[in-house]
């Protein structure tokens, strides 16, 4: 028990589900307090000043007083640095919430639609999301999503895990979670995406994690994995007339332990090869130019489905 | 102004002044006199208000869930939503304070006969008309569903046409709202009273200043945000629309570029009413004149660079996530010194609680519950699991209507003597803010609770586990609009049979209370010279 439960606003907090759903709390509690006390000093201060000096008389009359630069510095200064900890705090937790760790032990593709989502796993299996057909992920291990969208914005919300993001069509976010215990958690959708917004509920079924590698390589439902289907679309596209897979140098740069390393633009700018980099790469490559390559890659957009790009990078992420 | 004016031993101009100078529709359709243009949007807005109330009641009933059937269609309901929400926001909150209390204030605490423009003025509330009225056509022929945000891809690619008529209606009464700020801008540098120094003039001018500085240079953006929402609706340009080879993001971040700041344009005039009636009723020069109005502008300025703060989990990058909150963390500082200032303007003050007053102390309770939720939000690792919940839903609430329409209120009650030269009664005044105020907590606290519970904001269904917090909910509101039937009874009441209203009923030392209520057709009798600052209270 830590003085956070002394707090009884955040017993009305979801049940906290990850470790940082505790550290979130945990702000969240000082926040309360540090809340609180504000509002008695000013609220409390100004009730005290009313009673004190409410007027009994016609003839009274009032002080003059028309500044202090003392009070005024302390009560612009105290404030400032109270919410420079505030940043900060929030800032520490905020770059856990979105800075995946090394070892991810399940990493599923969500595709947001009106009104529903799909999830794909490594190996091909996949759901269209029901009642009935929770999100199955490992207990204790951490889970990465890579969500998208095929219409509107949607947004994956946990509070279980008192995390969120949004799933943009036409880019790929990421989302990442560890639920300490095995269990069911809701998902809502948070952005506002039409008719049955509400009805965009699903859930997350964290299982220990032999359960959930037996039911991972249980029978698939999909036919290949998608870096197998990605591998086919390589051929098909030609992509291998310019980018080797062996490391070594042809037009364009190539695939072997392309995902994840760093990249140096012909602008002079950098960026680390995620997802989101190695989705705008095959789909408008001229967007950024790798230093010491030509911009000779044609432009994908348009003949690719998200999917398609999906596979590929699943594809791409597997040439290590 | 005629010449058959006379001044009785009290100091009252006998029986001439603007309501009666000229008689009926057609002389104040075509009025130029800034205090007429100034009660035309006070009847406009209060109809706009009223319609928006409504649509919050059908939205407030629909989610008590009382019953087995779902009051409203799902559909219904997110137009309902829509339609509250871009009513409250453009037609209400944001032309309430500068267009009816700053027409009608701004030029007689300046010691002017008018508005640098008079014509203009008029202009502006055509436009304005004009605006509201393609609008609300919006809800007549082809209802729009967006929420009054607008995202897209949803708006340009998944809903009805009649986003057109809203957009464009907005768009309009952008233009209304631009032509207002300039004209109050000219004004305020231009037609003060002999005496009038810059450190002279009234907080509530400085309010209305910056606020007027933000509408001239962020209403633009918000123009060309909506132009280029009907462009892609209309002729599919792509810049939007990822099918199209658009950003559906860089929309959010036009949108907040225009909408952060004008939050700001709905609190900065709200402020200043409060400021005004603070004075007034602790009968003492405002604590920090100079703190106060340089604050306002340093909101103003400051406001323009924290807009991403509404996109922390919208895919925008970690690090801009991590710069746009330290620098919202600044804007909470001048709010705060603000707070400080009110309250230490009471401190050895001699008090009086007349309805005006108590409509000034509930804006400072509400405001800064809501404006400390505020600082929740703008703490990213907290946002995260808040953005687009019920306690967005809450907080915005206390701020928006907690600030600007208890300052409306208030400042309504206040100058109502000077506009109608009668006065209200107080007991009315008091029983309305007694419902309003409990009403408000009520119905906006648990909201509070239901957004840290999970709650996402717009939904037309919830977990079992929110129904009794929601019902809670819904009973405030109940009470909320009674508060209002109870304030409009008090007014028309006011209007037509309220006591005969003295020059200066509450003792306060601004300009407008040294004219007669109600004023002359061009304000003073002899221009007014200025010695000394607004709030000398000696
Ligand atoms: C001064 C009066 C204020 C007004 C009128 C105001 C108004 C609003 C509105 C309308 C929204 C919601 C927009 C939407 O999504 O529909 C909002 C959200 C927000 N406000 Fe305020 N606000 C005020 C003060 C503050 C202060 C002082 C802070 C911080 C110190 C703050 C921080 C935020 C943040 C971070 C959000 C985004 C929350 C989210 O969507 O996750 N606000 N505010
Ligand atoms: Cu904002």
């Amino acid at each position: 028990m830590s003085w956070s439960s002394l707090i009884p606003a955040t017993s009305f907090m979801p049940i906290q589900a990850t470790e940082i759903a505790k550290e979130v709390d945990l702000l969240y509690a000082f926040l309360i307090i540090a809340s609180l006390v504000s509002f008695v000093i000013l609220i409390g201060g100004m009730t005290w000043f009313l009673i004190k000096f409410k007027r009994t008389s016609l003839d009274q009359k009032s002080a003059y007083i028309t500044h202090n630069n003392f009070a005024e510095f302390l009560w612009s200064f105290i404030p400032l640095i109270i919410m420079m900890g505030i940043f900060y705090w929030g800032m520490v937790i905020f770059e856990k919430l979105r800075t995946p760790p090394e070892d991810i032990a399940a990493e599923i593709h969500v595709t947001a639609e009106q009104w529903a989502w799909t999830y794909r796993y490594a190996n091909g299996k996949e759901f269209y999301s029901s009642a009935n057909d929770p999100m199955i992920v490992p207990a204790g291990k951490a889970t990465k999503l890579i969500l998208t969208s095929k219409d509107v914005i949607h947004s994956f919300y946990v509070p279980a895990f008192r995390t969120k993001q949004d799933a943009v069509p036409g880019k790929l976010t990421q989302l990442w979670f560890e639920p300490k215990q095995p269990g069911e958690y809701i998902v809502f959708c948070t952005e506002y995406c039409g008719t049955k917004h509400s009805g965009m509920m699903i859930k997350i079924k964290a299982v220990p994690s032999e359960e959930y590698a037996a039911w991972y390589h249980a029978e698939k439902k999909g036919e290949d994995s998608p870096a197998d289907l990605g591998k086919t679309l390589f051929a098909q596209k030609a992509c291998a007339s310019c980018h080797s897979v062996d490391g070594s140098r042809i037009v364009g740069p190539t695939m072997k332990g392309l995902f994840g390393s760093g990249r140096k633009f012909a602008d002079g700018s950098q960026s680390k090869a995620d997802e989101n980099y190695l989705r705008e790469s095959i789909l408008v490559s001229s967007a950024k130019i790798v230093e010491g390559y030509p911009p000779a890659m044609p432009v994908f957009q348009g003949q690719l489905s998200d999917e398609d790009v999906a596979n590929l990078i699943e594809y791409i992420k597997s040439i290590k | 102004m005629s010449s058959a004016h006379t001044k009785t031993e009290h100091g009252h101009s006998t029986d001439h002044n603007y309501l009666n100078h000229g008689s009926g529709i057609w002389s104040w359709m075509t009025t130029l006199d800034h205090k007429r243009i100034g009660l035309m949007y006070f009847a406009t807005v209060s109809t706009l208000f009223l319609i928006g109330g409504f649509f919050a009641l059908g939205i407030r009933l629909h989610l008590a869930k009382f019953g087995a059937t779902p009051l409203l269609e799902p559909d219904t309901y997110n137009k309902f939503m829509t339609f509250h929400g871009a009513i409250m926001v453009f037609m209400v909150i944001i032309p309430g304070i500068p267009a009816f209390l700053g027409n009608f204030i701004l030029p007689i605490q300046l010691g002017a006969k008018d508005v640098a423009f008079p014509r203009l003025n008029l202009g502006s509330y055509y436009i304005f008309i004009a605006g509201a009225a393609i609008a609300a056509s919006s809800m007549i022929f082809n209802q729009v569903d967006t929420g009054w945000t607008f995202y897209t891809p949803y708006s340009t690619a998944k809903t009805s046409n009649g986003v057109i008529l809203l957009v464009l209606g907005a768009f309009t009464m952008g233009f209304s709202s631009i032509l207002t700020g300039l004209n109050f801008i000219v004004t305020t540098h231009k037609l003060r009273a002999p005496g009038m120094t810059m450190d002279r003039i009234p907080l509530m001018i400085w309010a209305l200043y910056s606020t007027s500085i933000i509408q001239i240079l962020a209403t633009p953006i918000l123009a060309i945000t909506l132009l280029l929402i009907g462009a892609e609706k209309t002729l599919g340009v792509g810049i939007f629309d990822p099918d199209l080879g658009g950003d559906p993001v860089l929309f959010q971040h036009f949108f907040w570029f225009y909408s952060h700041p004008a939050v700001y344009i709905m609190i900065l005039p709200a402020m200043g009413v409060i400021s005004e009636l603070i004075t007034a009723f602790s009968k003492k020069t405002i604590f920090g004149y100079r703190a106060i109005a340089y604050s306002s502008v340093a909101i103003a300025a400051v406001s323009f660079l924290v807009w991403g703060h509404h996109m922390f989990v919208s895919g925008q990058s970690t690090l801009a996530g991590i710069i746009f909150s330290i620098i919202t963390m600044f804007v909470g500082v001048p709010t705060a010194i603000k707070l400080f200032n009110w309250i230490s303007t009471m401190y050895r003050g001699t008090v009086t609680f007349e309805a005006p007053m108590l409509f000034a102390l509930g804006f400072m309770f509400l405001f800064t519950i809501g404006g400390l939720t505020g600082v929740f939000l703008a703490s990213t690792g907290m946002d995260v699991h808040f953005h687009d919940t019920y306690f967005v839903v809450a907080h915005f609430h206390y701020v928006m209507v907690g600030g600007t329409l208890m300052a409306l209120m208030g400042g309504i009650f206040y100058w109502f003597p000077k506009m109608f030269g009668r006065m209200t009664s107080d007991l009315g005044g008091r029983i309305s803010w007694v419902l309003i105020f409990t009403g408000f907590n009520v119905t906006f606290f648990p909201q509070f609770i239901l957004g840290a519970m999970g709650m996402p904001r717009r939904y037309f269904d919830y977990l079992p586990e929110y129904t009794n917090l929601n019902q809670i909910s819904t009973v405030g509101s109940w009470l909320i609009g009674l508060g209002f039937v109870v304030a409009l009874i008090t007014m028309i009441h006011g209007i037509l049979k309220g006591e005969k209203a003295p020059d200066n009923p509450w003792g306060a030392k601004t300009l407008e209370w040294q004219t007669s209520s109600p004023p002359p057709h061009e304000n003073f009798i002899n221009t007014p010279t200025v010695t000394a600052g607004p709030y000398d209270f000696r």
